[in-house]
């Protein structure tokens, strides 16, 4: 039971890593962004590659893989996504699908269907007890990695540029009116997404594999805890990914006949019961 | 540029030539039968889409739940012993028409992010039950065995797809009349108002959701039609005609010819089908890289996809429809 627990509050941080910057992106920003799992596998590879062909440590490659995905995410926002914050949902979503598409033929090219190797550091494999119970390492590593981020974001949010970018996002015209240069703040927003989820692709390394399908395979998992949770909050999608990590490993665990349906149900009913997730961000109808 | 001006005859002599010439297709490409009637099935299966997408502007994103539906409603009855394939589309119909319509009461509320979701959500359960049923539906493998009887008692279902050609088109033509009759009715012009301006329409007293949610389970209806037609003519139904793959390809299908225009989605399903058929024999990678420019390049500048850019070209005298 605590082992269960315990691993369903690992995966859902992870999942919490990786979603967050969708939440951003999507809620924050209102853009329909089916193309979050392309960044996040693009900071992945950039992870692996860093350490397995440079051969430089993992820390190094967590904040080469945030860089990398970061500045992948701004020259799109400056090509592409610009252009379409006002648009239709579905020409969003058309473009962050072909988007996906892109993604999965480049890597593709670049680095062959199959999965990449990758190993994880010493520090980070084998178990520690705790409480007589013994957990992963790395498992430990990345619930304590989802708390740091959820707190350096909440912290940000309060600073003077967490009040620019939602004061932008509410009116776009005011908020230029008095002296904050839209275009950019959304420039850099859109690739501290990115760069998130760059970073949760790189520390999902040991537990999902990495592989050029991956955008599309986890795209649901990060729909998912931003929709229950509630687009553009921080919080929402902390406590969504947390509940469907446990619902899935759980699931997983005590009803592996249920396969992925448990999730789905989750999530449909969820929906149901809350249509703006868990956290509705005020204002948002 | 100057338009090019047609009369509302001519563009009716268009429409006939438009179906006259999918008709001769069967004498000019007798080799490429079973293709032809794919394109024919992806074409009804799109401007179904195309009712729910771009007339009721409901944005969804998990379509094969009915196609597949539909498809495994007319296997099932085919496999358990009544093959009549009249009869399997009208199940399909029903089927998938009350599963539309029990979860138009979900779609039609809500914003546009949490359709998405929900559509998405759905589709990917229906594909888990199918998978996890695999007694009843042969899960990965598909459901085989599947015996159609000839079609009115005459005309057996050849090697060749002659059959299936001729059985695919009427179906397709009659529904794809149907649906016209449908988006030219009241009912039409209430959902093309909706679309236009929902408030709008609330104010004048229109039941606004009772409309989105009839246009919403008629889509559905019509896409488990498409759906039933696919498994009878290749006497197969394989579970990726459930998968979201399959929605993502619809919508792709219905962009590239064009959302909110009659035409659009079977202009869609024949360019789609036949450039994927030329690329088929190459990487599916590059299949999908140029497939992903294309639509980023839709959404960049091509405006409304080819019936889009048509309808720039060529304008209608009157403006009465």
């Amino acid at each position: 039971m605590a082992i269960v627990i315990f691993d369903g509050v690992a995966y859902g941080m992870l999942l919490f890593l990786m979603a967050v910057g969708l939440s951003i992106t999507m809620g924050l920003m209102n853009f329909v962004n089916l193309a979050h799992g392309s960044f996040a596998v693009v900071g992945g590879y950039a992870a692996a590659v860093v350490m397995n062909q440079l051969g430089l440590g993992y820390a190094t490659a967590l904040a080469c893989a945030f860089v990398a995905a970061a500045v992948l995410g701004a020259v799109l926002e400056f090509l592409l996504y610009r252009r379409l914050y006002r648009a239709h949902p579905l020409d969003q979503v058309l473009l962050s699908i072909g988007l996906v598409f892109v993604s999965i033929a480049a890597l593709t090219y670049f680095f062959g269907p199959s999965m990449l190797p990758f190993h994880l550091p010493e520090a980070l494999q084998g178990q520690v007890t705790i409480a007589g119970v013994g957990v992963g390492r790395y498992r430990l590593f990345l619930i304590g990695a989802g708390l740091l981020i959820l707190v350096l974001l909440l912290g940000m949010l309060r600073t003077r540029y967490g009040a620019m970018v939602r004061a932008a996002v509410d009116n776009q015209r005011v908020a230029a009116g008095t002296g904050i240069h839209v275009q950019r703040l959304f420039l850099l927003t859109f690739a501290l997404g990115c760069g998130l989820a760059g970073l949760g692709g790189a520390l999902s390394l040991g537990m999902l594999g990495l592989e050029p399908y991956f955008p599309l395979k986890y795209m649901v998992y990060f729909l998912i805890v931003v929709c229950v949770g509630g687009a553009g909050t921080i919080v929402g999608p902390f406590v969504a990914a947390l509940l469907v990590g446990i619902v899935d490993v759980a699931g997983k665990y005590y009803l592996p006949e249920a396969g992925a349906f448990l999730i789905y149900v989750f999530m449909i009913g969820m929906l149901l019961l809350r249509p703006n997730g868990i956290i509705p961000r005020k204002g948002l109808a | 540029m100057k338009r090019l001006v047609l009369s509302p005859a001519q563009l009716r002599a268009a429409e006939l030539a438009f179906w006259l010439l999918l008709a001769c297709s069967f004498f000019l490409a007798p080799d490429h039968l079973t293709l032809l009637s794919q394109i024919l099935i992806f074409g009804l299966f799109a401007v179904s889409l195309d009712m729910a997408l771009g007339y009721a502007g409901i944005l969804t994103v998990g379509h094969a739940a009915f196609f597949g539906a539909g498809a495994y409603a007319a296997g099932l009855l085919a496999r358990h012993g009544w093959g009549e394939p009249f009869t399997g589309l009208m199940a399909a119909l029903v089927v998938a028409g009350l599963l539309g319509y029990a979860l138009s009461y979900m779609v039609v509320r809500g914003a546009d992010l949490t359709r998405l979701m929900i559509t998405i959500g759905v589709c990917l359960l229906l594909y888990e039950l199918v998978n996890r049923l695999s007694g009843i539906t042969g899960g990965t493998d598909g459901l085989q065995g599947m015996v159609v009887w000839p079609v009115a008692g005459l005309f057996e279902f050849d090697l060749f797809g002659k059959t299936a050609f001729v059985y695919a088109y009427v179906m397709v033509l009659l529904m794809f009349l149907l649906v016209r009759r449908v988006l030219r009715s009241p009912f039409g012009l209430a959902l093309r108002g909706i679309h236009d301006n929902r408030k709008r329409m609330l104010a004048i007293g229109s039941p606004v959701e009772s409309r989105l949610r009839m246009a919403y389970a008629f889509s559905a209806a019509i896409a488990g039609v498409a759906g039933a037609l696919l498994a009878q003519t290749t006497q197969f139904v394989g579970i990726e005609s459930i998968s979201f793959n399959r929605s993502a390809e619809i919508l792709i299908i219905l962009v590239l010819g064009g959302t909110g225009r009659l035409y659009g989605g079977l202009i869609g399903a024949i360019v789609y089908m036949l450039v994927h058929d030329a690329f088929a024999d190459l990487n599916p990678e590059y299949w999908m890289f140029w497939l992903g420019i294309f639509l980023i390049a839709v959404v960049m500048i091509g405006r409304g996809g080819i019936m889009g850019a048509l309808s720039r070209l060529v304008r209608v005298k009157e403006q009465a429809r």
